[in-house]
């Protein structure tokens, strides 16, 4: 299996920035990642099969709501620290990351940001512990770019909120045993609420058939008339602003993922370029090669700048989910074009599942469009910019 | 039951070497560094002894700033505290300087057990452990594939060659030198290497030990460092084609190594 680490790819010498414990989160994450999920990721993304025996593994290392405090059964790792475990993870796979992003950055911290102590308390050290999942209902088949717009809605009655309308494109959804559904309370704020699996009215369906992302679960949610009792109901959400700033910390981990997998397909095509002999040279030795290595090797360590600086920020308290956006959208443009890049280098032997590129690629294709689409990133840069809104009808 | 488990750090396994201007050592320029594997499996075989018996490990460590990743390392995995030999005096010097300063940093600690890896992933030299057994007065036993406690000493494991094993008693204090693959390594958890930053890492200087200038004083030290250097040679087997083939398979399994 010629599955590449991310080992080595620092050109500006970032690891003299990382603190001890960073350093070795990233070391950890790697090691398990080349011994757990490297030997049977390319088997199951062929397969289309989520790895869940790996659920209670990642749990054990701490990847799950990595982030969060320690009295809730968590690391209480910084932002930085976080980024790297991502960075790693989605070297081997996006998939992985994204199951990791979502029980984490969408369920876990909505919870945790918007959800009573109760809540609290019941439900993060269980999927911490990887012992509950998690999924995050705020996409919709007619609202994708456009959240706010969305028709799922949640009534009063006596004993709570009736909810009814679907969500699609649900990671982790028909595995999930909590999930985290945005809706229109009364048809007028936004509010989260938690649907426990086997609730009456919730089905969770898989969508099957995908070219991408084919490690992870992918799900659409229905609900018709589900009862939700108050005691579900994120008490501190309220409007568009929660669900978003639940996928400002997943885009934030995406953002360092992107890296993950741009590295994984870099470290590949330069151990390939050295070996692979054309015209009694390697490969390595052409121009044309070297030029696609540099690029690369280039790309990398500005997307890896952007990443340090961001977490950095994140770290202090000083940031503006603009940055982040910045930091998706671009890291995940550069790691879909190191993996085509990539793939060239390898040529024909760049499309087998031998070599992560491939599925690489294809996983990118997703990770592009989703978390807000690199258009709906490079607006909000723009309205940053400019101080007008480009989206908003 | 205390443990102290002596780690090494030394340069990745992946990394690309160069050799130093002074034709001594490797450049040391631009290095990632890791712990020896052998120590690796020598730490985990200490935190499972400790699980299962309770008491505490200690990790000991000398080398520059560096180390205190792999001190750590250890700290994140499960030991209960370290200590950390920063003089330079202390690594300027042959196994038996490395191992002076190890018995000046551990003659005030209590133990039962001190494990080393079976030899470093660098030099090599499979000597510390032994040299400090002899200076603190305790019996050893190398290639220990299995630790038992008893009573009354350790039962332990030795690898011999050929596949075979033999079994060894050891009153206690004893020092093992613990050879790669005995156990299976633990990855550090994000709680651990959280948790480890609570945890005492103890810096020892000469001074603090009574180590001098004479005590740095290296028996051996290295001529020249070079990489492997390529030979090529064409031997052709003559005969019939069945004695020919028996030959190369000789060559195959006890030249060449094969098989």
């Amino acid at each position: 299996m010629a599955n590449s680490s991310t080992a080595d790819v620092d050109f500006f010498k970032l690891d003299s920035l990382l603190s001890d414990e960073e350093r070795l989160v990233r070391q950890s994450v790697r090691s398990f990642v080349e011994k757990e999920i490297n030997p049977i990721i390319a088997e199951c993304y062929e397969a289309g099969r989520f790895p869940t025996e790996l659920i209670p593994k990642l749990a054990e290392l701490g990847v799950l709501g990595a982030n969060l405090p320690e009295k809730y059964g968590c690391a209480g790792m910084n932002n930085v620290g976080y980024g790297l475990v991502m960075q790693e993870l989605e070297a081997g796979d996006s998939g992985i990351r994204s199951f990791a992003s979502v029980q984490g950055a969408l369920c876990m911290y909505p919870i945790y940001k918007f959800g009573s102590e109760e809540q609290r308390k019941k439900w993060l050290p269980p999927m911490a512990a990887g012992k509950a999942l998690g999924c995050f209902g705020l996409t919709e088949p007619s609202f994708g770019s456009n959240p706010a717009g969305m028709s799922t809605r949640a009534d009063r009655v006596k004993d709570g909120w009736l909810l009814n309308g679907s969500k699609a494109w649900i990671t982790s959804g028909s595995v999930a045993d909590i999930a985290i559904v945005w809706a229109k309370a009364d048809g007028e704020r936004i509010r989260g609420f938690l649907v426990e699996k086997g609730t009456k009215g919730f089905i969770a369906r898989e969508v099957k058939h995908k070219m991408s992302l084919r490690a992870s679960i992918t799900s659409e949610l229905f609900f018709q008339d589900c009862l939700i009792p108050e005691e579900n109901v994120l008490p501190e959400s309220g409007g568009i602003k929660s669900p978003l700033m639940c996928l400002t910390q997943a885009r934030y981990g995406i953002a360092w993922g992107a890296l993950g997998a741009a590295m994984s397909c870099y470290k590949t095509a330069v151990d390939y370029a050295k070996e692979r002999i054309q015209f009694g040279k390697p490969i390595a030795s052409f121009q044309l090669t070297q030029e696609k290595l540099a690029g690369m090797l280039t790309e990398i360590s500005k997307a890896q700048l952007i990443c340090m600086r961001v977490g950095r920020m994140k770290d202090e308290g000083d940031y503006d989910p603009v940055h982040v956006s910045m930091a998706k959208m671009n890291n995940v443009k550069m790691a879909l074009e190191c993996a085509r890049t990539a793939r060239s280098v390898l040529g024909a032997n760049g499309i087998m599942a031998e070599y992560p590129i491939m599925r690489h690629m294809c996983n990118l294709e997703s990770v592009y469009t989703y978390e807000g689409t690199n258009e709906m990133h490079m607006l909000i840069i723009g309205n940053h910019i400019t101080g007008i809104p480009a989206f908003n009808g | 039951m205390n443990i102290v488990v002596c780690l090494k750090q030394v340069p990745k396994k992946d990394s690309i070497l160069r050799i130093g201007a002074d034709q001594k050592w490797i450049d040391e320029r631009d290095l990632s560094y890791e712990m020896s594997e052998a120590d690796a499996y020598a730490l985990e075989e200490a935190l499972r002894q400790k699980e299962k018996h309770g008491g505490e490990v200690i990790v000991i460590s000398s080398g520059p700033e560096r180390v205190r990743q792999s001190i750590k390392e250890a700290l994140a995995k499960g030991a209960d505290r370290a200590i950390h030999l920063t003089d330079p005096l202390f690594n300027s010097g042959d196994p038996a300087v490395i191992a002076r300063a190890l018995a000046g940093a551990l003659k005030n600690e209590k133990f039962d057990l001190i494990f080393t890896g079976l030899q470093s992933d660098d030099y090599g030299f499979a000597q510390v452990g032994l040299i400090l057994a002899e200076m603190l007065g305790l019996p050893s036993a190398t290639i220990v594939m299995e630790v038992q406690p008893e009573d009354s000493g350790v039962r332990v494991k030795r690898e011999l060659e050929s596949g075979w094993f033999q079994w060894v008693k050891l009153p206690m204090p004893a020092l093992l030198t613990i050879q790669s693959g005995i156990n299976q390594l633990r990855y550090a958890t994000l709680k651990g290497i959280m948790a480890a930053k609570k945890k005492e890492i103890k810096e020892v200087k000469a001074a603090d030990i009574g180590f001098t200038e004479s005590d740095a004083i290296s028996a051996q030290s290295i001529q020249r460092a070079y990489f492997p250097e390529k030979t090529k040679r064409t031997e052709i087997i003559e005969g019939k084609p069945a004695e020919a083939a028996a030959k190369l398979m000789e060559k195959l399994r006890f030249d060449a190594r094969v098989f």
